[in-house]
């Protein structure tokens, strides 16, 4: 099969690509240190400063890079616990039923009924604020999504002769699990990985946004709209820079994400997702 | 049926002021300390202790929490002493009238542009929509909150940007306060709902009576106004049923933007000071809001689809 993929979608690879690597290489081609200050409060863009410097004078192109950091890798560790959390348990359901079905999926229709972030607001007015508490409740809080698609896409698969002929042939459910039900679930859930990992970056942008998220003087995207923002009414658009880094990371993973969907779709003639 | 959807809403209702309750009490981290910082003397944590009923066991603290909730009695907030169900009452108001003004502009709106693009289907109304709404589907709130602000705040001085309420003030003087909020509020929940509406009128256009009115000769409008869109009013009342649960759930962000005096400014702010029962308090008030909304979503489905209402 000849790969050709859509213009929309190499845009999107780019472009993620392209915001991955500045993560990865910001102390070598960040211009200014994340937290040194060094120019006048919100001075506009200028060649030395190619953004302009932030609320407390401190280079906002610098700032972005290292922000892209912490967004970048706490929303992936976040994505990763849910993933793993929520694909196991979710093919767990699908593949034994019976009571451990009935008792996972009652409690995530339970967590579900509560709005997510309402949910995180409340658990993390009570925990003391560290990175781990953060991507746990993330983690754990998401899962739940993961579980449900999971445990349906399980459920068809179930069904199909090749794992009847597995159990038959005296196949651990472990080995099942992994082995027959996991590679056939691997396309859509490939697809939901990129939306979960967008939705992270949108959840902890929030989270940082009202002041619960990643505490300053650690940069983040989120928390970069919060510091900034007072200068709106002054006509500084110093907050909107951040923020449109999220939504220009957020709609090019989502144009990935469309493309892979497309692509399973098609493969299985149109049947499924 | 309906019955037993309602019993079942009521339940979760019960699980969730559980699940609240859990969240709050039990998890590690010691609420009086929390309050007090980690500076404070045995003795004030002891006091605090004792009169926040902390030491009594986990079970009886939750059975007056929810009797007083059964009353109508929320407690008082720990950082002021003020009555919390007096404070929740006009914030609530507020919050609900920007809802409402969000949703007369997107429900109308939404449904509009959604027939539009199934008008259109795969040319290029559809797909300058579609792309249109895949963007902002991946916006941050703040995003859009800020840039409105910047624009029609700051540059055109249209609207206020903070948008402040106060009682006694006139309808429409209200209105032009919530007017940014309102609008960001819109964008928000219109890709979806748009999304949600073409996708629903979609399906029954592949129905056979659409065909037999296409083939007798109707206008594509006419076939989608008098044929399509009666037969999608299910699908589409539980769309805007659950677009009206995310609103009310984005207000929180949204509220924070432009400093509405809204239930979710209030939740946040108290979020940040840890102060326990008011954010139990709202928190359960937005479950109930948004448990209350997926049942009527529910219910419309059920009451306007024949073969569900009677089941085989």
């Amino acid at each position: 099969m000849k790969l050709s993929i859509p213009l929309s979608a190499l845009f999107g690879i780019a472009v993620t690509v392209t915001i991955v690597g500045v993560a990865v290489l910001a102390p070598w081609i960040a211009p200014y240190s994340m937290s040194e200050i060094v120019g006048e409060v919100w001075e506009p863009m200028s060649t030395t400063h190619l953004l302009g410097t932030d609320t407390l004078g401190r280079d906002l192109l610098s700032r972005l890079m290292f922000g892209a950091r912490t967004t970048l890798w706490i929303a992936a560790l976040a994505t990763m616990i849910s993933f793993c959390l929520g694909t196991f348990l979710g093919l767990a359901a699908a593949v034994f039923g019976g009571w451990i079905d009935q008792v996972l999926s009652r409690l995530v229709d339970l967590v579900m009924a509560i709005p997510t972030l309402i949910l995180a607001l409340v658990i993390l007015s009570v925990l003391a604020p560290s990175l781990t508490t953060l991507i746990l409740v993330m983690g754990l809080l998401d899962s739940t999504r993961v579980f449900r698609l999971t445990r349906s896409v399980g459920h068809d698969i179930v069904v199909m002769d090749y794992v009847e002929a597995a159990v038959l042939r005296g196949e651990g459910r472990l080995w099942i699990i992994f082995r027959e039900i996991l590679p056939n679930a691997l396309s859509p859930l490939i697809a939901e990985l990129g939306l979960r990992f967008i939705f992270m970056v949108l959840f902890l942008s929030a989270l940082s946004f009202l002041g619960l998220g990643i505490q300053p003087p650690e940069a983040d995207w989120g928390g970069m709209v919060k510091e900034n923002k007072d200068g709106i009414v002054f006509g500084i658009p110093a907050a909107l820079i951040p923020a449109a880094a999220i939504a220009v990371l957020a709609i090019s993973v989502n144009l990935i994400a469309d493309w892979v969907l497309k692509r399973t779709s098609s493969l299985k003639g149109g049947q499924n997702v | 049926m309906i019955a037993q959807r309602v019993a079942l809403s009521l339940l979760i209702l019960f699980a969730v002021s559980v699940v609240i309750f859990v969240g709050t009490e039990i998890l590690p981290g010691d609420v009086a300390q929390n309050i007090l910082g980690q500076t404070a003397t045995p003795e004030a944590l002891a006091n605090l202790r004792e009169k926040m009923g902390l030491n009594e066991p986990a079970l009886s603290r939750y059975l007056s929490w929810l009797g007083g909730l059964l009353q109508g009695d929320l407690g008082v907030a720990l950082t002021n002493g003020r009555d919390i169900a007096e404070s929740l009452i006009s914030r609530f108001g507020n919050t609900l009238f920007l809802a409402a003004v969000a949703a007369i502009m997107s429900v109308p709106l939404a449904i509009f542009l959604g027939l539009v693009a199934v008008r259109y289907r795969d040319r290029w109304p559809d797909k300058v929509i579609s792309a249109a709404t895949l963007t902002s589907i991946s916006l941050p709130e703040f995003f859009i909150g800020y840039l409105l602000m910047l624009f029609f705040a700051v540059k055109f001085p249209a609207f206020p940007s903070v948008a402040s309420v106060y009682d006694g003030m006139g309808f429409l003087a209200r209105l032009h306060a919530v007017a940014l909020p309102a609008f960001a509020l819109t964008l928000v929940v219109l890709a979806h709902m748009m999304r949600m509406t073409r996708a629903a009128v979609l399906n029954v256009m592949e129905s056979p009576f659409i065909e037999t009115a296409e083939l007798k000769g109707l206008s594509s409008f006419k076939v989608i106004y008098r044929h399509a869109l009666p037969n999608a009013i299910a699908p589409i009342v539980n769309v805007v049923m659950l677009n009206m649960a995310y609103l009310i759930v984005g207000v929180v962000v949204i509220e924070v933007i432009f400093v509405y005096p809204g239930l979710g400014q209030y939740l946040v702010d108290h979020v940040a000071k840890r102060d326990v029962p008011v954010v139990q308090a709202a928190g359960l008030i937005f479950a109930v809001i948004f448990i209350g909304l997926n049942l009527i979503a529910d219910i419309t489905a059920l009451l306007s689809n024949p073969r569900l209402r009677h089941p085989k």
